[in-house]
């Protein structure tokens, strides 16, 4: 179900929280946003049964637009939050949205714990490469040799690879879109709420004003034709090679496998704690 | 144990008599990661926790601990974590925001000597003003200490009562040496335990205003996924829930803050006194320190020495009024401390009256013994 665009705004924004919001404009957070809510339509789920967290930046300030249960926790840490909550209510659909200093600096340590744990949370994680918020300055997925407000020489480290730390740490599903390639966002996001453990979507959005002023990358509408040329889905890149791969991305499932999903197995640990103790 | 008599009579120390208090006081929830001393307690609650269809996790550092806590907390859930210094530093920024968000929970700290890695582990009470000011900015906070077995049972339960009641995190000290000694204690029977619960909203969610001011300064709070959906942010917020930056609003809700913590003072001031009626030297002592001066009071009464001894319960806010009418009443107090004197500083504060306030402190991790407070009072 995609629906009218103005009657899902009516049905999941916030009637008296006021917009404007805080973006820029041209920003790809609000396209993160409306992905969210049509996936959230998609699944026909119920408002009151969906908490959103979100750490600290520009990310942060997406919960207070929906008509969920929203937290705005500390940097970093949404995902502790998250854990604690599902555990506490498991019949709630727990959803984060992070940046990607949010989600991989200085709350990396709790990513790739919940990757590991397979609670079933999900991560939308919006990289653009850079810390907006605070203006500019180098994140952990900055590239080599970009310009940022603590870089002004060129970039000297190298950048994570989000989705890819994500399967390694053990997540069970696992995708990457763009702002761009909207549809598929849409789909994507869809997936991740539906899998039944943690899910992580990568989406690549554009800071036109802190990453791509500086590394003269054009306005957003350039910006986006970048990730519209430069994307390849995961079912085509199989046919290429590493050269003709070069300078390109996948998008699309990365991973999408079956683990041990942590409530169920609590679940065994109350009823192994019980029969010990007959109670 | 959920089927075992009640008033059994049985051997425990004093962290796991804290695990009871909790799980009498209703905690379904506990997040914590090791650190010694406080380890005992995660690992009795990640056994006493799914046998009450509660949830126990371990997770990757203190600052997750309390996150989850919190989350648990905003869930309905009442939890609580346990940790020792260097992990109570780490959950300063959370702690900031159970305090903003006033989401109830508890949080134990076995003070062990720091700073840092420190002492591990002999007993210390050095954590007393960063139980007070760890977190940044202005809040009120409410800090207890426990001395016995006994205590940890039942000061555990008053910390959950007041973190519901007023909606804010309560901070409960204890140290190494209450923490492993073992003492006989006697559970009492539930029906006399007094339970408090956190006030939800009856009104229809449509009504609902997260934030709003009552008389008491503590807003109903309704748990996540029953229908009142509304914005928790680490922001200052209006009563709505969002982000503020209007002066007066950021005004009334810090001021409201403190409001509710001074409305509640009388109940929230929890001392203990011991001969303290006709004395004219005083001790004033806290966590195992107080068992050490309970020994030392006696002694000197022995000797003819008219001593007593006021045990704080309630480190913050700080029991002024007793401590001030103690401080009326005598000639001098002695205050022992195993810190450079952090709780001496406050009485100092409060001292109106010409009496002596003379502080006695040991940093070398050793326990105060009551032969030195005996020493002590005697040249007072």
């Amino acid at each position: 179900m995609k629906g009218d665009m103005t009657e899902l705004r009516h049905t999941y924004l916030r009637h008296d929280k006021k917009f404007p919001h805080v973006w820029c404009p041209g920003c790809g957070n609000g396209i993160v946003l409306g992905s969210l809510i049509r996936a959230v339509a998609g699944l026909g789920l119920q408002k009151d049964d969906i908490v959103l967290a979100s750490g600290i930046g520009c990310s942060g300030r997406l919960p207070a637009y929906v008509d969920f249960n929203t937290l705005h926790t500390t940097h970093g840490r949404a995902l502790t939050f998250a854990t604690g909550i599902k555990l506490a209510k498991p019949e709630l659909t727990v959803l984060t949205v992070m940046g990607d200093g949010d989600a991989i600096a200085i709350g990396g340590n709790h990513f790739i714990h919940a990757a590991r744990r397979n609670l079933d949370l999900t991560a939308i994680i919006i990289n653009n490469n850079i810390y907006g918020m605070t203006g500019g300055q180098y994140s952990p997925t900055t590239p080599y040799g970009s310009n940022a407000t603590t870089s002004s020489y060129g970039h000297i480290e190298q950048a994570f690879s989000i989705a890819e730390l994500a399967v390694t740490a053990g997540a069970s599903f696992v995708a990457r879109g763009t702002v761009y390639h909207v549809n598929l966002l849409d789909r994507l996001i869809e997936k991740g709420v539906r899998k039944r453990g943690f899910s992580v979507i990568e989406i690549l959005s554009n800071c036109h004003i802190q990453y791509g002023r500086r590394n003269r990358m054009g306005d957003p509408v350039t910006m986006l034709k970048y990730f519209k040329d430069h994307a390849v889905t995961v079912e085509k890149a199989q046919d290429m090679t590493a050269a003709e791969l070069e300078d390109r991305f996948t998008i699309g499932v990365l991973t999408d496998v079956d683990k041990p999903d942590y409530i169920k197995e609590y679940q065994k640990i109350r009823d192994r704690a019980c029969k010990s103790k007959r109670c | 144990m959920a089927n075992e008599p009640v008033s059994s009579k049985r051997l425990l120390q004093g962290n796991e008599a804290i695990v009871e208090g909790a799980l009498a006081a209703g905690c379904r929830f506990f997040a914590g990661y090791p650190i010694t001393p406080a380890s005992e307690i995660s690992e009795l609650m990640s056994i006493r926790l799914p046998q009450l269809n509660g949830t126990f996790i371990q997770m990757e550092d203190e600052i997750a601990s309390l996150g989850a806590v919190v989350g648990a907390s905003l869930a309905g859930t009442k939890s609580m974590t346990a940790t020792s210094g260097p992990g109570f530093s780490l959950m300063q920024e959370n702690l900031g925001f159970a305090c903003i968000t006033e989401v109830p929970c508890v949080i134990v700290n076995v003070m062990r000597g720091g700073p840092s890695t420190g002492l591990p582990t002999s007993p210390s009470q050095g954590d007393v003003m960063q139980a007070r000011w760890g977190t940044h900015g202005d809040h009120p906070i409410i800090v207890l200490a426990v001395s016995t077995v006994a205590d940890c049972f039942d000061i555990t339960i008053h910390a959950f009562n007041l973190s519901e009641k007023y909606r804010v995190p309560v901070i409960l000290l204890s140290d190494e040496m209450v923490a492993h000694t073992r003492e006989s204690f006697k559970h009492p029977s539930t029906e006399v335990i007094e339970v408090v619960d956190r006030i939800t909203p009856t009104m229809p969610p449509e009504w609902y205003i997260p934030y709003e001011d009552n008389s008491r300064g503590v807003p109903p709070m309704a748990p996540m996924g029953t229908g009142y959906r509304h914005h928790v942010t680490g922001l200052i917020h209006d009563p709505k829930g969002f982000p503020t930056q209007r002066p007066r609003d950021i005004e009334d809700f810090i001021k409201r803050q403190y409001r509710k913590i001074t409305n509640g003072f009388y109940e929230i001031q929890m001392t203990k006194s011991f001969l303290i009626d006709d004395a004219e030297l005083a001790v004033i002592a806290y966590g195992s320190v107080a068992r050490s001066a309970k020994r030392a009071v006696l002694q000197a009464r022995q000797l003819g020495i008219k001593a007593g001894l006021l045990q704080l319960v309630t480190l913050f806010p700080f029991p002024k009024n007793r401590v001030d009418r103690l401080l009326r009443q005598c000639r001098g107090v002695l205050i022992p401390e195993m810190n450079f004197g952090q709780i001496s500083r406050e009485i100092k504060r409060v001292n109106l009256s010409d009496c002596q306030v003379k502080k006695y402190n040991r940093l070398d991790g050793q326990m105060i013994t009551p032969a030195e407070i005996y020493k002590e009072l005697t040249r007072m």
